[in-house]
């Protein structure tokens, strides 16, 4: 059986389950409100995020590659461009861009305008040091890790604080060559 | 309709929630960890009723106030009403949902009797440690009423039961 064409990020939400983004939003927010008031630290706030959004990028990675049927990417640009364009459509219904590749394709910026994490949301003074979205960058890494690509993703523009735009860094540090058979302990 | 993001997100914040709580901050102390959880859905339901009756008149008692959770708010979260409403008159009401979406998108042990939001057996046996984790979910859409009914000036407190799943009955009992 021939394998099933890829479908456009759009095609896929359409589809997909959704929810109210506002119940989404607020829950998020009020979770970081919790972790903030709890943990004291924002460092360990945005420990945490990350931590939580890696976890749900494994499992969504299954959600991903089955409902996009997007087979193996060629190279890591082609990987960026499909996050950017089907990932982030079909889960949170906006397109990132891809930019800023550096020289030898390892890394990239997604920078997103339109973000529904942070519908409502102001940051305190006191919260400077916050990454509000830190769970994002979580889940892209959580998920390129499924695919044995190991990354390090940081923020470099939030306009939570002040900035024009979400820029997320992702850069690609080791691409893990997969084994057969796989061992149970792996 | 308004903006609208995949299911699955939400589904995978409620469950990394539960487990950063459960787990991570206070695995030994689980009636601290339900109590975070449902001072979050306090906090998201008080938002949602603030946002959802902005141009409404205000309600002139209880039973109104509780019926705009089961019809508009109910439907706003999950596209549905609450089945059946009862109520004792005397200030309890027991909202049942025949299907409750958050239950049955996450897998959970059928053997979870009737439960209280705050009760919580430290001695735990593998599969009551189910039952827990089911509760510890079930906190925070209690938590989502109990923001909403106080924000609507009604002070209550907010327990799911689950001996009919997949229905799920959340019994508002107000207090005088």
């Amino acid at each position: 059986m021939a394998p099933l064409p890829p479908r456009s990020g759009d095609a896929v939400f359409a589809n997909i389950e959704r929810v109210n983004a506002e119940l989404f939003s607020l829950t998020y927010g009020a979770i970081v409100r919790q972790l903030l008031t709890d943990l004291e630290e924002v460092d360990e706030v945005n420990k945490q995020l990350d931590q939580m959004g890696y976890n749900i990028g494994v499992r969504l990675i299954d959600e991903f590659l089955a409902k996009s049927n997007v087979s193996r990417c060629a190279d890591f640009k082609e990987t960026a461009d499909v996050i950017a364009k089907v990932g982030f459509k079909m889960f949170l219904g906006v397109t990132a861009s891809v930019t800023n590749w550096d020289a030898d394709g390892m890394s990239c910026s997604l920078i997103l305008e339109d973000n529904p994490l942070v519908d409502f949301v102001e940051l305190p003074d006191t919260c400077q040091g916050l990454y509000y979205c830190n769970i994002l960058s979580g889940v892209v890494r959580g998920a390129l890790e499924m695919v044995s690509m190991k990354t390090e993703v940081t923020w470099i523009r939030d306009m939570l604080h002040g900035d024009d735009a979400y820029e997320l860094r992702v850069k690609l540090l080791k691409q893990v060559p997969e084994e057969y058979p796989y061992k149970d302990d792996d | 309709m308004g903006r609208e993001v995949a299911e699955s997100c939400l589904d995978g914040l409620m469950i990394e929630m539960v487990s950063a709580y459960c787990t991570r901050f206070y695995a030994s102390k689980p009636e601290l960890a339900a109590r975070r959880i449902e001072a979050i859905g306090y906090q998201v339901g008080h938002q949602l009723s603030e946002r959802y009756t902005m141009e409404r008149p205000r309600f002139t008692d209880h039973l109104e106030a509780i019926k705009f959770i089961c019809k508009d708010f109910w439907s706003e979260l999950f596209k549905k009403q609450i089945d059946n409403l009862k109520t004792n008159h005397r200030g309890t009401f027991v909202l049942q949902d025949n299907r409750f979406r958050w239950l049955t998108r996450i897998s959970i042990e059928p053997s979870a009797e009737s439960t209280d939001a705050s009760s919580n057996d430290p001695s735990l046996t593998a599969e009551n440690k189910a039952s827990q984790t089911t509760n510890m979910h079930l906190c925070f859409p209690c938590g989502i009423i109990r923001g909403a009914l106080s924000n609507l000036g009604i002070p209550c407190a907010v327990t799911a039961d689950i001996s009919n799943l997949p229905a799920c009955s959340f019994v508002v009992r107000i207090k005088a």
